[in-house]
């Protein structure tokens, strides 16, 4: 019964306008960082990543968003998990930590052809939004706070 | 296959909202029937179509309640536009003293079957032409009136008008001759991944329909309900606002309605949507 209920939150949200990606990118620096062996070992600015600010950078629907397509079981007070890619828990047993920094940084360099955004990226874009240009989704920090939060998720 | 489980679960739950009528078993899936003319809403392609095995109607994709929207007219949001636009049918406007019916008559004879062949190949233009782009080279030269703007109350009006006369006629866009370069462009175009998420059309719609994307359910992104009154837009919209608001989705910059590229994108899908069932005026959220 819970799925057939959180069918009709989802239509009603969504109906009342809440739509996905909206909004505007904080990002700074220019992306720069050296891939070894599939992964990004070195921490893009030197600053511990915090679990929780990550937490929230991934919650964000202006930011990570990141539960717009993956479903987290320690998320699940929050609604709308979508089903676009994986589950992440366990997420943490599955890769590296400089393994998950390229995940999130530049899938694409992960996956190919996946459907998930590179967040610290900005070159090999087309089209992109005059606000949104040369900017990254996630900051640095937003992308070592991310991946602070990814290493929690063992099993 | 995770779609089945969905309209399964839809199902269910028509089940208890129709409480007290006969239990809804699992065969009795909901068609879309509006006075008792049922239409093609599913749709089965040979294997190299890129949705095979089926083509479906985004209206296969919304809740019961969105859906009953659309199976009756007295419900359906969007004819309030159509009202408008039968009201504009024979309004005389312009310099020639001339209403649409002056030339074209009954709609329900002579607007039948415009919809469902659109975008059309337009030799003195020498590209395709939209619907909206037919309505206004009559407005301009035929009736010597304004060209109305393409999001305006009027064209939308008159879009779902002159739509609702091909209501339940298959999609048929010629698809050879000089409307074949079109719609591989528009291909192109739907597979080209674009802005700051670096999505293309297909990441979604050819990939990921039948599946949750945070609270949207993926359908195909199919055009035969256009235009369409959106709940989320409290309104009827054209394809081409459909279009531009997917692409700022995705944080890119869109292309103009009207545009060589929209009405590529929209030559492409009506070929790929072949046989389903104009909806027009559809409902969706
Ligand atoms: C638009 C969809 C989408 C978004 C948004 C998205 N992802 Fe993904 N992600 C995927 C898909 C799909 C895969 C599976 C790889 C593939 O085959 O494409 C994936 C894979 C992953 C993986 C590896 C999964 C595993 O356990 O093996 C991690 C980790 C991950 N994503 C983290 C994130 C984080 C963190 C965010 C947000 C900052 C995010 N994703 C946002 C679609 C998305
Ligand atoms: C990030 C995901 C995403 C991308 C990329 C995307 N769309 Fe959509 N699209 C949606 C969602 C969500 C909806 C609303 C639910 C549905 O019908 O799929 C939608 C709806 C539509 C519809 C309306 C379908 C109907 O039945 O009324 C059309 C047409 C469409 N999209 C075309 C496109 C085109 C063309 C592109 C590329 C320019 C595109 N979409 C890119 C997510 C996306």
């Amino acid at each position: 019964m819970k799925s057939l209920r959180s069918r009709y939150i989802r239509s009603a949200l969504a109906a009342a306008g809440i739509g996905l990606f909206a909004g505007i990118a904080l990002a700074d620096e220019a992306p720069k960082y050296d891939v070894v062996d599939g992964g990004i070992p070195a921490s893009l600015t030197g600053v511990a990543g915090n679990p929780e600010n990550g937490k929230a950078a991934m919650l964000n629907r202006k930011g990570g968003n990141c539960l717009s397509c993956h479903a987290i079981s320690a998320l699940s007070d929050q609604p709308f998990h979508g089903e676009v890619g994986p589950t992440l828990d366990g997420a943490a047993d599955r890769w590296s930590e400089a393994q998950l920094r390229l995940i999130v940084a530049n899938s694409k360099a992960v996956f190919e052809d996946t459907i998930m955004p590179a967040f610290y990226r900005t070159e090999g874009l087309h089209r992109v939004a005059d606000k949104f240009a040369d900017k990254t989704i996630l900051s640095a920090q937003e992308v070592e706070d991310v991946v602070a939060y990814l290493l929690t998720m063992k099993e | 296959m995770k779609k089945w489980t969905y309209a399964a679960a839809a199902i269910a739950i028509g089940g208890v909202v129709a409480a007290g009528a006969a239990a809804v078993s699992a065969e009795d899936k909901p068609m879309l029937t509006i006075d008792g003319e049922t239409f093609t809403t599913h749709v089965k392609v040979p294997d190299d179509h890129p949705l095979a095995p089926e083509v479906i109607s985004g209206w296969e994709y919304r809740t019961r309640e969105t859906q009953a929207l659309e199976l009756d007219d007295f419900q359906n949001p969007a004819f309030l536009a159509v009202e408008q636009g039968e009201e504009l049918w024979s309004a005389v406007d312009g310099s020639e003293g001339k209403s649409c019916e002056s030339c074209h008559g009954d709609a329900a004879e002579s607007m039948k079957g415009v919809r469902a062949n659109m975008p059309r190949w337009n030799e003195a233009a020498n590209k395709p032409w939209t619907l909206e782009e037919h309505i206004n080279s009559c407005r301009k030269d035929r009736m010597g009136a304004e060209p109305w703007k393409w999001e305006s109350s009027e064209m939308l009006g008159m879009t779902a008008y002159v739509g609702l006369q091909s209501r339940g006629m298959p999609m048929t866009v010629q698809t050879d001759g000089p409307m074949a370069s079109w719609i591989e462009k528009g291909k192109e175009l739907y597979y080209t991944r674009v802005g700051q998420l670096d999505m293309a059309c297909a990441n979604c719609h050819v990939d990921n329909y039948g599946k949750y994307i945070r609270a949207d359910l993926l359908s195909q992104g199919n055009i035969n309900g256009f235009p369409t009154y959106r709940l989320k837009w409290q309104g009827v919209g054209s394809l081409h606002r459909r279009f531009k608001g997917c692409m700022d989705q995705v944080r890119a910059k869109p292309y103009k309605r009207g545009s060589d590229e929209f009405v590529a994108l929209e030559a492409y899908l009506a070929s790929r949507g072949a046989g389903l069932s104009v909806e027009t005026p559809a409902v969706r959220n």
